[in-house]
């Protein structure tokens, strides 16, 4: 450990850091009317004076942290039954949610976009931290997902049953378009093509006006419906609505609820073909292609059809995601779509910890709804995302859970 | 003997070097083969050109009648040639199980649970640590289970790049004594390169000395073990026939 000299000095370089960055950063302001500006130079002296308390603090905290560390690490063991436990435990929450106490409409909205953007980090997990093939462009197939439901809906008349399936053929197709001119490429060369990629299409939704509608987007995209009925206050001749089979009355709240368990099968669906495909033959030929693949080729693996099944069953799983995220929102444009949603699900995936379906689900439910919850101070809502961000890459550089249950176990000899 | 393995006039280059200058060599059905020679002799790039990377620039390899030269790494596989490579090259995060299984991706399902005893009656330390990161094993047990995961694909030929290659004399020794009964007992087929000099012509059948990209001795390891100009070179000089 330091001693208290040495500490200091260290507080001292970290305080004139941020002097230097708040002196124009925080020393001016523009004035309220007019040219010109003010100086508020106490506030750099505060946040110089904050920087360096900040800084002593957290050179006295390491003590403490690294002891919980190491704590943790010899209780693995007993991991993987807490982690069934905390599975368990969420999957009740999420099936009993709509009907909870504090059940909203903004709530069950809010809950079937986490949902999606679980959906989302599961698929990207396949990729990223199974196959271990860095994608930053993963954006594309929640698109492709996402347009090929509401273009089928536009011009053919599809529904969303008919399309759930369909868009995630379409984008696995993408998938492995993507995947064949990229075979070659690992790490950061590969991370820079998806990269484009999703780029690429982005732009293609956004100028390809007679196609796609560009930034006007495409709308009246239909919700699903329960087995053929729709939910709705009154239905056109011929077609009968849901509620009046059951006999409930009509309420907006229904339609949401109906969504957010269809979200929910799909992500259930989804989670348990992960965690049986990763005690597959395909699904450990990703783990190995991740950890070395010149042993792979050496041992008669075909690195080409292992990529290419990622990249397709990460871009499927993408598909499904972007429909059900067409049928949240009723209208999709190609700015849903950016590079910062990427971001967002190859975040999920980092702080959950590579490869974990429980700590994937669990960052994306934080990250899907921090946003929300900052509202009430939305100004330090920034601050405290990237905040947290920090805490995790400092106490939990591997992410939230980063216990690799074995894929097979043998108790005899 | 018939040849399981024949190289005729092989040539590779990585670039502008060429690394192997027409080689012939052949391993003949349930002989252990050894290769030794200096560092950058080819040795470690003879036994990648056998699996198809770098790719032979000319000559012919032909395993067990079949002209392997231009095939996939993958493909070359599945005919019954396994390597376990240089520097181990084990999955680090995976379970010695997960590893066995990999291995055995190629071979028939239903075969599994009997290699894999055999594996661990070999090594037993590898039956004990079977739930074990791979990354966690010394360097010895890393060895033992690249050499399991190589079996693990039931080959008829087996190639071992360096299998002692900074290894405790006495894990060395074990593992050339498991070397020695899959040879006996399985009769698979080695072709093995080797630093360690001594210990590889005492156990080769047959060795081939290769330099700068050429053979330029070869006989029985008894002959070459007693030959001058290899004693000198690599055996009783180990300082001088490393450098």
């Amino acid at each position: 450990m330091m001693g208290a000299a040495p500490r200091l000095k260290d507080a001292g370089l970290a305080a004139l850091v941020a002097l230097a960055l708040a002196f124009p950063l925080i020393g001016f302001e523009t004035a309220e009317s007019g040219v010109g500006f003010t100086t508020r130079f106490p506030w750099v002296a505060i946040a110089g004076a904050a920087v360096f308390a900040g800084r002593l603090l957290l050179g006295l905290l390491p003590q403490r942290f690294h002891l919980r560390q190491r704590a943790s690490r010899s209780t693995a063991v007993s991991d993987g039954k807490f982690v069934k436990l905390a599975a368990a435990a969420l999957i009740v929450f999420a099936v009993l949610l709509p009907v909870l106490p504090f059940a909203s409409r903004r709530s069950i909205d809010l809950a079937t976009l986490a949902l999606i953007y679980v959906i989302l980090g599961w698929g990207l997990n396949v990729v990223v931290g199974l196959a271990g093939l860095l994608d930053l462009g993963y954006v594309a197939f929640y698109a492709v997902g996402a347009y090929s439901f509401a273009l089928a809906v536009q011009w053919f008349g599809l529904s969303f049953w008919e399309m759930l399936p369909l868009s995630g053929v379409t984008a696995a197709t993408a998938g492995i378009l993507l995947g064949i001119p990229v075979l070659r490429l690992r790490g950061d060369y590969l991370a820079i093509v998806t990269l484009g990629f999703g780029e690429i299409v982005r732009i293609v939704l956004n100028n390809w006006t007679s196609m796609t509608g560009g930034p006007n987007g495409i709308g009246d995209i239909p919700r699903p419906t329960v087995f053929g009925m729709p939910i709705a206050p009154g239905a056109p001749a011929g077609v009968t609505t849901f509620n009046h089979v059951i006999g409930i009355a009509y309420d907006p709240i229904q339609r949401l609820i109906w969504l957010y368990y269809v979200a929910l099968a799909v992500a259930l669906i989804i989670n348990w073909f992960s965690l049986r495909i990763r005690r597959l033959p395909v699904g450990r030929a990703w783990e190995a292609l991740r950890e070395d693949e010149i042993a792979c080729r050496a041992l008669g693996l075909n690195p080409t059809t292992i990529k290419l099944s990622a990249f397709a069953t990460g871009a499927m799983t993408g598909g499904f995601a972007g429909v059900l995220f067409a049928a949240r929102a009723g209208f999709i444009s190609p700015e849903s779509f950016n590079f910062q949603e990427s971001a967002t699900v190859l975040s999920i995936v980092v702080l959950g910890g590579m490869g974990s379906q429980l700590g994937v689900a669990l960052a994306a439910v934080i990250l899907a709804t921090l946003p929300e919850f900052g509202r009430e101070f939305a100004q330090y809502r920034m601050l405290i995302f990237g905040a947290a961000m920090v805490a995790i890459m400092i106490w939990r550089p591997r992410g939230l859970f980063t216990v690799r249950a074995p894929s097979v176990r043998l108790d005899q000899t | 003997m018939s040849a399981l393995l024949k190289i005729s006039g092989l040539r590779a280059a990585y670039g502008q070097i060429e690394a192997l200058k027409g080689v012939d060599l052949t391993v003949g059905a349930g002989e252990i083969v050894a290769l030794i020679g200096a560092n950058g002799a080819g040795k470690s790039t003879l036994l990648m050109t056998i699996c198809g990377r770098p790719r032979a620039a000319a000559g012919t390899i032909v395993f067990d009648g079949r002209d392997i030269t231009n095939l996939q790494t993958f493909a070359i596989v599945r005919f019954g040639i396994s390597q376990a490579p240089e520097g181990r090259r084990i999955f680090p995060r995976m379970t010695v199980l997960e590893n066995l299984q990999i291995g055995a991706t190629t071979a028939a399902p239903e075969r599994f649970d009997r290699d894999r005893a055999r594996v661990f009656e070999l090594f037993p330390i590898l039956g004990e640590r079977r739930h074990q990161r791979g990354g966690t094993l010394s360097g010895g047990e890393q060895q033992m289970l690249a050499i399991g995961r190589a079996l693990m694909s039931q080959p008829r030929l087996l190639l071992l790049d360096e299998p002692s290659l900074g290894l405790a004399p006495l894990v060395a020794k074990q593992i050339f004594g498991v070397i020695r009964a899959i040879n006996a007992e399985e009769k698979i087929t080695v072709l093995l390169v080797e630093q360690n000099a001594h210990h590889a012509l005492r156990m080769a059948h047959r060795a081939y000395v290769l330099q700068t990209g050429s053979i330029v001795l070869s006989g029985t390891g008894a002959e070459l073990l007693a030959n001058e100009e290899v004693r000198a070179a690599y055996i009783e000089g180990g300082a001088r026939g490393a450098a």
